[in-house]
């Protein structure tokens, strides 16, 4: 269940219009607002209690005990093996499937930009391909060619990082076709060039440096989707933490709805921190605002 | 480039392509081939004889009936998800834009859009499972039993309740960016020639922001339509929808003679989703041209 | 009393003083600019008018009406904003006939005022074009023609000029003054470009930090600048380092008359306000200055600006105050850099400001 995000789809962002209008900082609401405030704060509230119930059951859930509230299902989380080896191997596969993805498109993207844009069109819809392709579906054809991946990389779950690279495509090279686009690319290249600077020169000190919340923020993505990944691991028959979670819910609920929160929480900080991020880097680079 | 420099000429001109060439390599091994199998095997029979059986197959029956449920599933929670999360979507747009409030919507929107089904159907069986929080406290405090009718969580209904949790986010992800094109100065000017709140809705905002609306209802459906850990979680017996019929496929007995049924089925997925997902673009392209 | 007048507008924003005690009064078919830098508060006072702020204190008077309260969709008000404002699900008579189906006119009535507007604006062939088709200046033509499609009391524009090309910017300026003109609608205009201010307007309320420092004609403003804020903010000019000495100045010891001199005490610092194209160089031939009080001084850069010499005269010797000069082009061509030069401060009596 990857759900396609509005960064992936949506057309690239224009580009923000020469005008500093001052209605900027200026307060939004008009007069006569205090019925709308009322509404919004009613809509908040209830939402807030149809999506906290089910967070706060998991807590209810997980800590019963026979005396009352217990933490033992959640001390289980570190001390059942099976439990962590598969975190253990979701955060590797999470690293891999982030390094792989970065190796794979900052060259492509960058040179999509400055050399080939007529590629450029087929090189995005090979990228928002994964979208249109359920991972159900995806899962079909991909396990003969797994039978070839085993056969040369062995048994190891974290053989998934192939696809699951594929499963990042849309969101890491939208991530990153944007933050090429946010920097004058062709001047920054042509500048290092004409100084002497080789290619693997231009993308490693050039390049990379200008769009580091844009790799940032792919790297997130990338490490989310693979965390919450269920449909690929399941079918091709790895273990990774999600597949885990749900094999434990048959023999021990309690601990499988522990760490079901305890994941939803790291990925609500992990994501939470990507949007401090990407904000310090948007506001310590140079605006366009005369 | 004249005549006198062929080769060089035509190979250094091949060298931007080279650059890429990995990049097409891996996907075509890992994306494209796959593609194509799925894509082929709908069209051929068990002796790999190019055929259309395999497909008329799921013009009947089971198969028909499993397209419709994933098809309604899909609809009622897209237009469920779409009309909700827009409210959501108001609400936290009317405040500060780089406000705590909007920041943890935005963070938690994207956990719950795109975390993983397996952990929103455990945090639904601890809530309304056969021993879950509410069930308890109905049963308990109200001596209703929510399960008088049949255990409905790890069936169409339950699927229903649980999509709609990830769908109302995804809405709201989607939305925002809208939301966040609508100028003020539109408003103002409505207020400014004699227009009302309403006014301002229902002539300006409503209509610029229907595109976009409309756009993200098809995107909640495609997502819902391609979903599988949620439903693979929560029902066990039975394939009621066509992800899960595929699942059956990979994962038990084939019946002979219909090897490539699985494919046919991914193939029709395949299918819809890319019409819906063309639909999406071509809104939002219409979407974007006036919420520059 | 005026046709619309703002009385004592105090308004703050989280604890900033936008505005502190404003006042001013139009006369009804003026069109009066208010101009400053940005911070101070003239597109705040402006949205008051407009009923987009509340004022924390003071009135907004129309006709003599207290409008401070009324919503801003019931003051019959114009406005015109900066950019981005025109809807762009509807096409520019859609948007200009917009104020009247608020108003309820019917279908017919709407589109002949709206063909009206359109050609007052010069826009009719085109009225079926979409926002995103029209170029920024047709933009901000239907953006006016819709706000006066409703023939408002009073008309307000919020740096409607800034966002655009600076050609187009002086034409459709131009237009304004006309299109104002020929209706007579009470105007109020804001905008932190001085030329824009001074081309355009019966009077000029130049701002700053939430108050008026001067609302006079243009010309008085640019001549007459009543303190050292405006006579800096407004055009060009020279601010001289002296002493106050009775009625006049005391500059690099060289005594010279100034308005405003007797308001200093005897011998404290001052400065002296001297527009550029208000002095007079005269070549020094090797000898004596023309008369013994009179100011020297050395030409040390010139730069061509067209229609004019922009020279950087150093008064006295080497370490002399730097001045600015304009002389007609065609007059340029006495003064060369390194010679000598005469300077006479006094062609128009300069202003003094404290220091």
């Amino acid at each position: 269940m990857t759900a396609p995000t509005p960064d992936a789809l949506a057309p690239s962002a224009p580009s923000a219009p020469p005008v500093a209008s001052g209605v900027a900082g200026r307060a939004r609401a008009p007069r006569g607002s205090r019925r709308r405030t009322v509404w919004r704060w009613l809509l908040l509230l209830a939402f807030a209690v149809f999506f906290l119930v089910p967070l706060l059951a998991m807590l209810e859930f997980s800590t019963r005990g026979a005396g009352g509230r217990t933490f033992d299902a959640w001390r289980a989380i570190v001390k059942d093996p099976d439990l962590v080896s598969a975190i253990t191997i979701s955060l590797e596969l999470a690293v891999l499937t982030a390094v792989g993805m970065l190796l794979l498109l900052v060259p492509v993207a960058t040179w999509v930009h400055l050399r080939l844009p007529r590629v450029r069109r087929l090189i995005e819809f090979i990228c928002l391909l994964p979208l249109t392709i359920p991972a159900i579906v995806l899962v079909v054809g991909v396990a003969p060619i797994y039978a070839w991946v085993t056969y040369f990389f062995g048994e190891s779950s974290l053989t998934l990082t192939f696809v699951y690279v594929i499963l990042v495509l849309p969101y890491a090279y939208r991530a990153i076709d944007n933050g090429l686009g946010a920097i004058d690319l062709r001047t920054l290249a042509e500048a290092a060039r004409s100084l002497g600077a080789g290619w693997a020169s231009v993308l490693a000190r050039v390049v990379v440096p200008n769009i580091r919340g844009a790799l940032v923020s792919a790297s997130f993505l990338s490490v989310a989707l693979v965390l919450g990944e269920f449909t690929l691991a399941s079918l091709l028959n790895f273990n990774n933490l999600q597949v885990t979670i749900n094999l434990l819910g048959k023999r021990d609920s309690a601990v499988s709805v522990a760490v079901s929160l305890a994941s939803l929480v790291f990925a609500f900080v992990l994501l939470l921190a990507l949007s401090y991020v990407g904000r310090r880097r948007a506001s310590s680079g140079v605006t366009e605002e005369g | 480039m004249s005549a006198s420099q062929p080769a060089t000429a035509r190979l250094s001109r091949l060298v931007p392509y080279l650059a890429i060439a990995p990049f097409l390599v891996y996907v075509t091994v890992f994306l494209l081939y796959p593609t194509l199998i799925v894509v082929a095997g709908a069209f051929t029979d068990d002796s790999n004889r190019l055929t259309s059986s395999t497909l008329r197959v799921l013009t009947e029956g089971v198969y028909l009936r499993a397209f419709a449920r994933s098809i309604e599933l899909s609809a009622v929670t897209a237009v469920a998800g779409a009309v909700l999360g827009a409210l959501l979507a108001w609400a936290v747009w009317s405040g500060p834009r780089e406000g705590p409030l909007r920041r943890a919507v935005t963070a938690a929107a994207g956990v719950l859009a795109q975390f993983g089904g397996v952990t929103l159907a455990f945090a639904f069986i601890a809530t309304i499972g056969l021993s879950g929080v509410v069930t308890n406290f109905l049963q308990d405090q109200m001596g209703i039993n929510p399960f008088s009718g049949g255990v409905w969580l790890f069936d169409m209904p339950g699927l229903m309740l649980v999509y709609v949790y990830f769908q109302i986010p995804l809405m709201v992800l989607v939305f925002l960016p809208a939301l966040d094109g609508l100028r003020p100065e539109w408003r103002e000017a409505v207020e400014s020639l004699g227009g009302s709140g309403w006014d301002y809705w229902r002539n300006v905002a409503g209509p610029v922001l229907f595109p976009a609306f409309l756009g993200a209802t098809l995107l909640l459906f495609a997502n819902a339509f391609s979903a599988y850990a949620t439903a693979a979680a929560l029902v066990s017996q039975g394939s009621p929808i066509v992800p899960l019929k595929i699942r059956g496929f990979l994962t038990s007995e084939v019946i002979l003679g219909q090897q490539n049924l699985g494919k046919a089925l991914g193939f029709g997925m395949i299918i819809i989703v890319a019409v819906v997902m063309t639909l999406y673009a071509l809104l939002q392209r219409r979407a974007a041209r006036w919420l520059r | 009393m005026g046709y619309l007048e703002l009385r004592d507008l105090e308004k703050s924003f989280g604890g900033v003083l936008a505005l502190d005690g404003l006042n001013l009064d139009l006369a009804a078919g003026e069109l009066v600019s208010l101009l400053g830098p940005s911070g101070c508060g003239k597109t705040t006072a402006l949205r008051i008018v407009a009923g987009f702020e509340t004022p924390d204190r003071g009135r907004v008077v129309v006709d003599g009406k207290d409008m401070t309260r009324v919503p801003a969709n019931r003051r019959d008000m114009g406005m015109v904003f900066q950019a981005y404002s025109l809807f762009p699900n509807m096409t520019a008579l859609g948007n200009i006939q917009f104020g009247l189906r608020m108003r309820e006119v019917g279908a017919t009535d709407r589109r002949r005022r709206a063909d009206e507007l359109l050609e007052l604006v010069g826009l009719s062939p085109h009225a079926a074009k979409y926002p995103h088709q029209l170029s920024g200046g047709q933009q901000q033509r239907v953006a006016l023609a819709r706000a006066l499609a409703i023939r408002p009391k009073i008309l307000l524009l919020d740096e409607p000029l800034s966002a655009l090309d600076a050609k187009v910017r002086v034409s459709l300026r131009d237009e304004i003054r006309r299109i104002q003109g020929e209706l007579g609608i009470t105007t109020l205009f804001v905008t932190h470009d001085q030329e824009e201010a001074l081309a355009l307007s019966d009077r000029v309320g130049v701002m700053s930090e939430g108050r008026i420092e001067q609302l006079d004609t243009p010309a008085r403003v640019y001549r007459e600048p009543a303190t050292p804020f405006v006579a800096q903010f407004v055009g060009v000019t020279n601010a001289l380092h002296g002493l106050a000495d009775g009625d006049g100045v005391l500059i690099d010891g060289h005594r010279l008359p100034a308005r405003g001199a007797a308001g200093h005490p005897r011998g404290s610092a001052i400065r002296l306000i001297v527009r550029p194209e208000e002095i007079g160089l005269s070549p020094v031939e090797n000898g004596g200055p023309v008369s013994p009080g009179a100011l020297t001084g050395t030409i040390v850069t010139q730069s061509f600006l067209g229609a004019f010499m922009r020279l950087t005269v150093r008064l006295g010797g080497d370490d002399g105050q730097l001045l600015r000069v304009d002389v007609p082009s065609l007059e340029a061509e006495r003064h060369s850099p390194g010679s000598k030069v005469a300077v006479d401060l006094a062609a128009r009596p300069p202003i003094v400001v404290a220091a």
